[in-house]
């Protein structure tokens, strides 16, 4: 599987991402952000980062950026996408995913393990999450409280599209484990479509043993087993 | 021809930095102070010309990109 690890001036996380995918035995290249095509690509991941400068709002100039034209494009016709961090905040701002992503109600850049409960397991980047595991995979961010207004959550309830939240040790999504305020204590969503998905939490940081957590692992090897699946049939 | 643009988060977005502030502002005696939003200010420069087109224009750019209507509102003057 081809995955294409976008790059926009001060990604900071793609290459934790290309030797995170490369170590699941997948290829992945570079897409700088003005390129216009993806490629050869079978999925794409937004790393985090802090594009532009975080400069207006995070993701507010990169999601204007020609390559984003591409992941439209690729997003339409049911490509995986994958927004990591600063890749949820983009795909937020270009309307790929409900919602926006805020400042930490606690004013602080928050840089920790959190554990994530995983809230709907049929989605492609969820499917190889065993049921009731809690993931173990850290944040790094100062703008990652997922806001929505009333009727965009109860939406996003309906169609199950909030695929992690964040949970204590045991999976109890509760107000003492939520780091940044999200509403519902949301860490990641997927749009109604279930192809693009954004979480704040770092899984390129957490795929390897030796850097404390493997979770991260499975959301990768979720889009793989979809991406499997979907060219047998 | 300059258009000035205030940015500010919509009254159902908690403002934690506003929240910050007022909080300080008691801390210093300004009790009487209410609830605090904190936002953003713009200046842009303009060739002078057409407002109304100049007013459409811009306003098109606050929708789509200075403001993140999800959580924002805009006010757009010009002088």
């Amino acid at each position: 599987m081809r995955f294409a690890i976008l790059q926009f001036p001060a990604s900071n996380c793609d290459q934790d991402c290309l030797h995170a995918v490369r170590l699941l035995g997948h290829q992945a290249d570079y897409v700088w952000h003005k390129a216009t095509s993806l490629g050869d690509a079978d999925a794409v991941v937004i790393p985090g980062g802090f594009s532009y400068g975080d400069y207006l709002r995070c993701g507010a100039i990169a999601r204007f950026s020609p390559v984003m034209q591409a992941v439209q494009r690729f997003a339409d016709e049911g490509g995986l996408v994958l927004g990591i961090c600063n890749g949820f905040q983009i795909l937020c701002e270009a309307g790929l995913l409900p919602g926006a992503l805020i400042r930490n109600r606690s004013l602080q850049f928050r840089c920790e393990q959190v554990f994530l409960k995983t809230a709907a397991h049929d989605a492609p980047f969820t499917e190889a999450i065993p049921p009731d595991h809690v993931l173990r995979i850290p944040i790094a961010h100062g703008e990652g409280c997922y806001f929505a207004d009333e009727p965009t959550l109860a939406a996003l309830e309906t169609h199950r599209q909030i695929l992690w939240q964040y949970c204590d040790a045991g999976g109890a999504v509760t107000e003492a484990a939520n780091p940044n305020g999200s509403l519902r204590n949301i860490a990641g969503i997927c749009n109604q479509a279930r192809n693009v998905a954004g979480l704040m939490p770092h899984p390129d940081r957490a795929s390897e043993t030796l850097l404390g957590s493997a979770d991260g692992r499975r959301i990768f090897e979720s889009m793989a087993q979809c991406w499997a699946r979907r060219r047998a049939a | 021809m300059k258009a000035k643009i205030t940015i500010t988060p919509k009254r159902a977005v908690l403002d934690p930095q506003g929240k910050t502030v007022q909080n300080a502002l008691a801390h210093l005696g300004y009790t009487e102070v209410g609830a605090v939003r904190v936002g953003k200010y713009l200046e842009l420069e303009l060739a002078d010309g057409d407002r109304e087109a100049a007013r459409r224009r811009l306003a098109e750019a606050c929708h789509r990109f200075l403001s993140n209507p999800v959580i924002e509102d805009y006010r757009l003057e010009l002088e």
